[in-house]
């Protein structure tokens, strides 16, 4: 039987890196496909590709129904019947469930003018037909992240969709809901549909696989039918790979002197959306390297973000013995804390400003008489440090804009390090960096903790994780599910206490 | 890109210092030259307007302006907008005034008008930062309330009372040739010019405006520096009321109507980008010198004086547009 949709030989190049090597995937209608990979394998480049957000290099081939297409833009993938839902859900949360499904394309009247009624009973049947019970007048911002991902669902499947692609889509969903979206997976399956299905979850994936596809450092690892696979299996054709030679070898620095103690840490207000972050509990040692790791949703952000007095939390806190209260993080800051953000650029760095500026931005007073910065020493200390962490920048007076992705997370270190925290907590320390920048990275924690600072680091790469961490605690939905010494730290025992 | 880049990257190690010292100030230099452009124009028609009187008498006109304009300025860096200022300024010209009248010296009656700007500045702040309001929402409050009262306290009568001669001094006397209220403008600019430049708080304010999530995450007492910038822009508008009142001696209840308007447009054509971050005290003084000298010009020129507006209204359009189109040239990202 031909395949809906083939893809053979798809390379994608991006300046500096090869984000897809000839990667070959092969789709049934009618089957739920997973596609397995870390993050970085390439999963999502991959999915872009089909949607026709990015096209592959020249020399690959994609085929629907044996013809050979050439997926120009969105649009025309959706013309080619394929849909996607993404796990950032891009529904208009003030709008309502009939108005969402049918956005951009509504239906007009004899005049021009919006039909309504028909509108809403063409919702309602798209809506019966997944067997949900959602009002189509309803405004979508009032549903649960659920509901608003069965909502997409809809749309996807109204617009007649043949292939629909999920990324992680139970990722910020209860277990009941997800329940009810895995169901719906298989009804979509039954009729007919092939189901692109990312997800981190082992116990999802075999739950609801009819194929597995492994993705690895952007090439194809195999396709398997999910009876011939195991755990075991699957996690190992993920995560092989030889880490060791580039990063060296770890040494760690961890002393018996506890020097953050957090307790009982919980979100104080039940947020909106996601998971609620309970009963965090752990030690934290002077010159330790702790690593946080977590799927997307688990918490490992927001369990930081309460560290650091940016979202509100009940449970104690003990920095060297003496419990301390953290309000914002100006209390955080002075109770020697350092937070290099998971997104630089929306949190870490102001980007119209230059080098010097956002690197003083955290310690400015060291440079201060009477509130009035002097400018030489600003300078001075800046420059120290663009030597130091060897940062690629023209001069201390660049815009930060201007620089690379690594270079600009070198600079959020830096205007921490500057601060002389006794502890720092660094969120996706290596997110969006080429793997150069990376060691290096991983070699300036070590030194900082050599110096007998201690670091958290939080990372949803796993290898990375366990190459950097003296200990790891491991997280998933919201609550601590594992804490392993880093001897028994491997990426098997990790992702099942993450998954399992 | 909100936060337009209106510097170039220095290409190489030849971006020296002070090299990027002259290119950041390339705002205030665009409304320098627009200023001499301008007023070469204007004095191509008649030689009148480059004598000392009618340059003296421009800059007494555009000093509240331009004034006003400083603090406003220093709102809109952090990303805000305060619409009361005109209010503050007719309140604290008007409250002088009630001083006055109700036979208080001098002191008390300046320290009651700027009293004035403090509650406003405070009340601004408080919705802002402890409610949450958005500025523009807040302040266009402020500013009803503001106006409201003026007409309660006055049935829409001018007051006139008595004012000894030396309160008078502060709004028409010089430091010859230079009008008193000048000299104040002027001094006000190198203060706070200096403050944005060189100090902490200046610093800080440029940070809340840039990016107000990662200033916060630094360290930067975010909320405070806005109650800070709006206590400023509200005191420094009672001031300007208060020199109004002292020029004509007379409150109005109109006083200030409508002058926000100018006192934003003057921030704009000098730099200032609304969504926070860019901006600057010279910058906005410039902007608020050339629509005085606008003005100046229709008149001078006899040309019908409702075209002001109009004329106005123009130059910031173009003054804006060129700086949004320079920076799409340049590319950046």
């Amino acid at each position: 039987m031909t395949p809906f949709l083939q893809m053979t030989g798809i390379s994608k190049t991006f300046p500096g890196v090869k984000a897809l090597d000839g990667v070959t995937l092969e789709l049934q209608a009618g089957e739920v496909h997973v596609l397995a990979g870390e993050n970085g394998a390439g999963k999502s480049t991959l999915m872009k590709i089909m949607t026709g957000v990015l096209q592959a290099d020249p020399g690959g081939s994609i085929r629907i129904e044996g013809r050979e297409v050439d997926i120009r833009d969105p649009v025309h993938a959706r013309a080619l019947g394929i849909s996607i839902i993404y796990q950032e859900l891009s529904v208009v949360n003030n709008l309502t469930v009939a108005e969402n499904i049918f956005l951009a394309r509504e239906p007009r009247n004899a005049f021009g003018l919006l039909d309504r009624p028909r509108m809403v009973a063409e919702a309602r049947r798209a809506l019966a037909e997944l067997e949900v019970d959602i009002d189509p007048g309803a405004r979508v911002g009032t549903l649960s992240i659920g509901q608003r991902q069965l909502v997409e669902i809809a749309r996807a499947i109204s617009y007649r969709s043949r292939l629909i692609i999920m990324d992680e889509p139970t990722a910020s969903l209860s277990h009941h809901e997800a329940q009810v979206l895995m169901k719906l997976v298989r009804k979509l399956a039954a009729q007919g549909i092939g189901i692109v299905y990312i997800s981190h979850k082992l116990e999802e994936i075999f739950e609801i696989a009819d194929r597995i596809s492994v993705l690895r450092d952007g090439r194809s690892v195999g396709t398997h039918p999910a009876a011939e696979m195991n755990r075991d299996r699957l996690v190992r054709e993920m995560v092989n790979r030889d880490f060791g030679a580039l990063f060296g070898t770890h040494v760690s620095h961890a002393t018996d002197e506890v020097l953050l103690s957090v307790r009982n840490l919980s979100e104080k207000r039940p947020g909106s959306r996601g998971t609620r972050v309970r009963d965090i509990s752990f030690d934290l040692r002077r010159g330790e390297i702790l690593g946080f790791f977590g799927l997307v949703g688990a918490g490992r952000t927001e369990v930081m973000e309460m560290i650091f007095g940016n979202r509100p939390a009940t449970g104690e806190i003990r920095i060297a013995g003496r419990p301390v209260r953290i309000a914002n993080p100006s209390d955080a800051i002075a109770e020697g804390l350092g937070f290099v953000t998971e997104n630089r650029q929306e949190l870490g760095l102001v980007l119209g400003m230059t080098v010097r500026e956002n690197f003083s931005l955290t310690h400015l007073a060291d440079y201060c008489s009477l509130d009035v910065v002097s400018r030489p020493r600003e300078t001075a200390a800046c420059v120290d440090y663009i030597r130091a962490l060897g940062i690629k920048t023209p001069s201390p007076e660049q815009k930060v804009l201007n620089l690379s992705g690594g270079n600009q997370q070198k600079v959020v270190i830096a205007k921490w390090v500057a601060r002389k925290p006794r502890i720092l907590i660094v969120d996706e320390p290596t997110r969006g960096i080429d793997i150069g920048a990376k060691a290096e990275v991983h070699a300036l924690l070590n030194r900082l903790a050599s110096e007998g600072i201690s670091i958290i680091v939080v990372s949803s790469d796993l290898p990375e994780v366990l190459a950097i961490s003296d200990r790891v605690i491991v997280l998933k939905e919201g609550r601590i599910s594992g804490e392993l010494a880093r001897d028994a730290a491997t990426q098997e025992r990790v992702m099942l206490a993450a998954t399992g | 890109m909100s936060l337009a880049d209106n510097t170039p990257a220095p290409r190489g190690l030849s971006g020296s210092m002070g090299k990027l010292a002259k290119l950041r100030h390339a705002r205030e230099f665009n409304v320098l030259i627009a200023l001499v452009i301008m007023g070469g124009a204007i004095s191509l028609f008649t030689p009148y307007f480059l004598t000392v009187d009618n340059l003296m008498g421009v800059s007494r006109a555009f000093s509240l302006t331009a004034i006003m304009a400083i603090g406003m300025v220093m709102v809109i860096i952090t990303g805000g907008i305060d619409l009361s200022v005109g209010s503050a300024m007719g309140l604290a010209g008007l409250v002088t005034a009630l001083c006055f009248d109700a036979g208080f010296g001098q002191t008390t009656a300046v320290a009651a008008g700027l009293a004035v700007g403090a509650v406003f500045g405070l009340v601004n702040g408080m919705l802002i930062t402890a409610i949450g309001l958005p500025p523009f929402i807040a302040t266009l409050g402020t500013l009803s309330i503001g106006r409201g009262l003026m007409y309660m306290i006055t049935h829409g009568v001018p007051l006139t009372p008595s004012t000894p001669d030396s309160f008078a001094l502060l709004g028409q006397g010089y430091v010859v040739p230079v009008p008193l209220p000048v000299v104040i403008l002027l001094v006000l600019m190198v203060v706070f010019s200096l403050i944005m430049i060189h100090t902490r708080f200046g610093r800080h304010i440029y940070a809340t405006g840039g990016n107000e999530n990662a200033a916060r995450l630094s360290g930067v007492k975010t909320q405070r520096v806005k109650l800070a910038v709006y206590m400023l822009s509200s005191l420094i508008s009672s001031l300007a009321g208060v020199i109004a009142f002292s020029r004509y001696l007379s409150a109005e209840p109109a006083s200030g109507f409508g002058s926000e308007l100018d006192v934003i447009a003057a921030a704009a054509i000098g730099g200032a980008s609304l969504s926070g971050g860019i901006g600057s005290v010279t910058g906005a003084v410039m902007g608020a010198a050339l629509i005085g000298e606008i003005a100046n010009g229709v008149v001078l020129l006899n040309i019908n004086t409702y075209a002001q507006q109009a004329i106005t209204g123009g130059v910031i359009l173009i003054a804006v547009s060129l700086d949004v189109l320079r920076n799409r040239l340049k590319g950046g990202r």
